[in-house]
């Protein structure tokens, strides 16, 4: 295989990774001011993905720059072609990191509705944004035969781009469910169990209309292929799972619905990374905007080698924190705090 | 300002305000680590409750450098594109590394860290702060490799048919010797800032306890007996109860010195080596930082100038000292430093006509602030050194009101620094490769980057505020009781 196809291939692996991880942070982001009334559940529902989110964000920052190292013409024309979007999805990670962080950090009820706030809106914002992002690569933007953006920022919010931004926003929040239905215990697990039902069906529609869309989007017609297929019998079955009440096989279900519908855009979109809607003739593809084939080499070296290391490390970090939370392991501000230093073990 | 000023304004910006962050994170990082150790071996609750105290200082910081260090992956694609472009074939490549070696380690690690503190057995939960540790050195490491290649360009050859370089011996970006001073140069001075934030925060609660324990009587004989009386109690192990405000963080003010004062001179030593090597491949900068415009051999070294700049070749040195700049550029008594005229008109023969001279006002100021500043901070350590080996360092109300601001020094040391190699860079964005006004995005309007500078000073303005009060607050929280086992630790999760 050639060394542009295999880094296609990590950078798909890479941008899917971080959606089934981060995913579920960002669901869990969405919900937490909507599943959770008092503050001791709140607390509980952060406190699930409070070990890992910041070591799920780095797929994100790890595939920006294997885009870099191994495709810089195509990290070179999106990053600065999508300028106003990426200020806005920065703002957006900015603000959720600090809002995670910072929420806890001060007794005070105001301090804390702010931040729930801000971390509301922004764990909205960075999946819709990227989505965008993601559905104009394949729907295609004015690039020029320098293959430098020649649109403006209006040209970013094409229909395809925003129902994909839509799409995995909803599916966000649907893994998020899921996610808390399997880590939490009591009041929350049946809230979020209520609301992954609620949300499953439009979800799954959702999906079936991207799926299709994509197919024809890239010329395929009305057959659909093995990643976009996994998608829809994927949030088929977490439909079936969530509503028999199996709170892993469900979760299991959405990381496979999210993991599908992302792969699903990459395999339309190569061996193009980036649709010119100028002339097909400056689409940017694998082979005009890829690095030498010494710097792919030495890349897939140290990717192939580490790579299974981070999977290991961050498997075992969930093995660490599979216990289930509840809200009682928090007790509400003004009463005596040892939650953390003395946690039941189950 | 045109569209290429406030990139680089934009540049200049987010990365000193990344890099307040960065050593701090470094720095802190190993030395909760090493208290942690210490309580691992020894037992003594003391120093557990100074590794949660200073882990969670950590904490609260780590989560700026974090979302700081995401813009600056972002922006050699937005502001940056003919740079990215031309450059990501081995620009990218230490880049990319950096994601999958450090930054994974560092934050998984953290996480498990600051939550497994009862799901991990003893020896694991202290692995896991070494790992943050260490993760957050290597993301140093390779984003240097990253930046030194920038200084000067190594390991690459040009594609004839895009013009292009191309990584073609990718071991040359890790052996390049500005690379390799350059990696220490900057671990040091992360040493120096964690041991001063440290020191700062302990002066600052030794000094609260001084004002404790004095309170009411006006006797300072007395206090000073008393108080030498109560550091040979500590000392001895033999915790007095009633004097138990006083605190362990006696401790960690003896561990941030210990670390302070060597990190300190060896990172004047690299750093001197390193301004060598960089006269050696861009002499340009070190001539700049000495607004030397004609050649000279011997040279001598200025403390202060009146006037200077680009526009004025003949400053008034005041306090020349001869055979200084030959001896920090060279390293010999009588080395021959060529002049910015010179060096000019040499790089117009070999790149063409232009101007090739950094903004020589920034240069040499940058210089004089980082060492005068690194000389304050080590005459501040040997004295704290000094004082703890005649068991009066908790007692010097001079001292600790010293140590409590000159958290302000690693910083503006940090920041001259990087102002001294970034500056001397300019007009080069890749020296002798790439000018700065090439790499900019040209498919970026000026509206664009005015709009995202706004944004981002904004958000930037508001999480300085909100770390600093956060900081605050937990400083003069300070660490609770120190020698009883009984009451938990203040909690480090959300």
């Amino acid at each position: 295989m050639a060394f542009t196809t295999l880094w296609f291939i990590l950078v798909t692996v890479l941008w899917t990774g971080f959606f089934v991880l981060e995913g579920f942070d960002l669901g869990v982001g969405m919900l937490h001011g909507l599943l959770s009334r008092d503050e001791s559940s709140r607390r509980a529902v952060l406190h699930t993905i409070g070990p890992v989110w910041d070591g799920n964000e780095v797929w994100l920052v790890t595939a920006g720059a294997a885009m870099f190292a191994a495709f810089p013409g195509w990290y070179a024309t999106l990053f600065s072609g999508f300028y106003l979007a990426l200020v806005l999805l920065l703002a957006g990670l900015i603000v959720r990191g600090v809002a995670i962080e910072y929420r806890g950090r001060i007794e005070g009820a105001r301090w804390r509705r702010n931040w729930t706030v801000l971390l509301t809106a922004s764990s909205v914002t960075v999946p819709l944004v990227l989505g965008i992002a993601l559905g104009d690569l394949l729907h295609g933007v004015p690039i020029d035969h320098d293959q430098e953006y020649s649109g403006t920022f209006a040209d970013l919010f094409t229909g395809y781009g925003v129902f994909t931004g839509i799409t995995l926003t909803v599916l966000c929040l649907l893994h998020g469910a899921t996610f808390l239905s399997l880590k939490t215990s009591g009041d929350i697990r049946e809230k979020a169990r209520r609301l992954a039902r609620l949300t499953v069906l439009p979800a799954g529609l959702v999906v079936l209309a991207y799926v299709f869309w994509t197919r024809s989007l890239a010329g395929g017609g009305i057959l659909l292929n093995l990643a976009e297929l996994a998608a829809v019998v994927a949030v088929a079955a977490a439909a079936w799972l969530i509503s028999g009440g199996h709170d892993g096989w469900a979760f299991g279900a959405t990381t496979l619905a999210i993991a599908a519908t992302v792969t699903s855009l990459f395999t339309e979109l190569y061996p193009r990374v980036m649709v010119s809607s100028t002339s097909s003739a400056y689409d940017l593809t694998v082979h005009n905007t890829a690095s030498g084939p010494y710097a792919l080499k030495v890349m897939t070296v140290v990717a192939l080698v580490l790579l299974p290391v981070v999977l290991c490390y961050q498997g075992w970090t969930y093995h660490v924190f599979r216990q289930r939370i509840s809200a009682d392991q928090f007790p509400a501000p003004g009463q005596p705090a040892a939650a953390s230093t003395a946690l039941p073990d189950q | 300002m045109s569209q290429l000023d406030l990139a680089r304004l934009q540049f200049a910006m987010t990365s000193i305000y990344h890099f307040l962050f960065v050593p701090v994170t470094i720095g802190l990082a190993l030395l909760t680590a090493l208290l942690q150790t210490a309580w691992y071996r020894g037992g003594q609750v003391a120093y557990l409750r100074l590794t949660r105290f200073f882990g969670t200082l950590l904490v609260i910081n780590v989560a700026v450098g974090v979302v700081t260090g995401l813009v600056q992956e972002f922006q050699f694609g937005m502001d940056w594109s003919g740079y990215s472009r031309t450059v990501g074939d081995v620009f990218g490549a230490p880049l990319a590394m950096e994601g999958l070696a450090a930054f994974f380690l560092e934050s998984t690690f953290l996480g498990l860290w600051i939550f497994g503190w009862d799901k991990l057995s003893k020896r694991v939960h202290l692995a896991t702060i070494w790992a943050v540790a260490g993760g957050s050195a290597l993301s140093a490491l390779f984003i240097m490799a990253a930046n030194s290649w920038m200084q000067h360009p190594v390991g690459y050859k040009v594609d004839p048919s895009t013009g292009r370089p191309q990584l073609d011996d990718v071991w040359a970006l890790f052996t390049n010797p500005v690379f390799l001073r350059g990696y220490l140069h900057v671990l040091l001075a992360a040493l120096v800032t964690g041991s001063m934030v440290m020191l700062s925060v302990s002066a600052w609660q030794l000094r609260k306890d001084l004002r404790n324990d004095n309170g009411g009587t006006k006797d300072k004989a007395q206090n000073k007996a008393q108080g030498q009386a109560q550091a040979q109690v500590q000392d001895e192990g033999t915790p007095d109860a009633t004097k138990e405000a006083a605190s362990g963080f006696r401790l960690s003010a003896r561990l941030s010195l210990f670390i302070l004062v060597p990190a300190l001179m060896f990172a004047m030593l690299v750093g001197s080596e390193l301004g060598v090597t960089e006269g050696k491949y861009q002499p340009m900068k070190i001539a700049a930082a000495e607004a030397q415009w004609e050649t000279c051999q011997p040279c001598s070294f200025s403390l202060f100038q009146i006037g200077g700049g680009n526009n004025d070749q003949t400053p008034t040195k005041i306090l020349e000292i001869p055979h200084l700049l030959s001896l920090l550029a060279t390293n010999h008594w009588n080395g021959k430093v060529l002049g910015l005229n010179e060096v000019n008109s040499q790089y117009q023969q070999a790149y063409g006509p232009g101007d090739y001279v950094p903004d020589v006002f920034i240069q040499y100021w940058a210089m004089r602030v980082m060492a005068y500043l690194a000389s304050l901070a080590l005459l501040l350590g040997l004295w704290g050194l000094w004082l703890l080996r005649r068991e009066r360092l908790t007692h010097s109300r001079l001292f600790l009101n010293t140590a409590v601001w000159a958290v302000l020094l690693p910083f503006l040391i940090n920041t001259s620094g990087w102002l001294l190699t970034e500056n001397g860079r300019q007009p080069w964005i890749v020296q002798g490769l790439q000018l700065t006004k090439n790499g900019v995005s040209s498919s970026v309007s000026t509206a664009e980057v005015a709009i995202s500078i706004v944004a981002f000073f904004l958000l930037y303005a508001a999480m300085a505020v909100i770390a600093a009060v956060l900081m605050t607050r937990h400083t003069r929280k300070g660490t609770g009781p120190l020698h009883q086992d009984d009451q938990p630790a203040p909690e480090m999760t959300y």
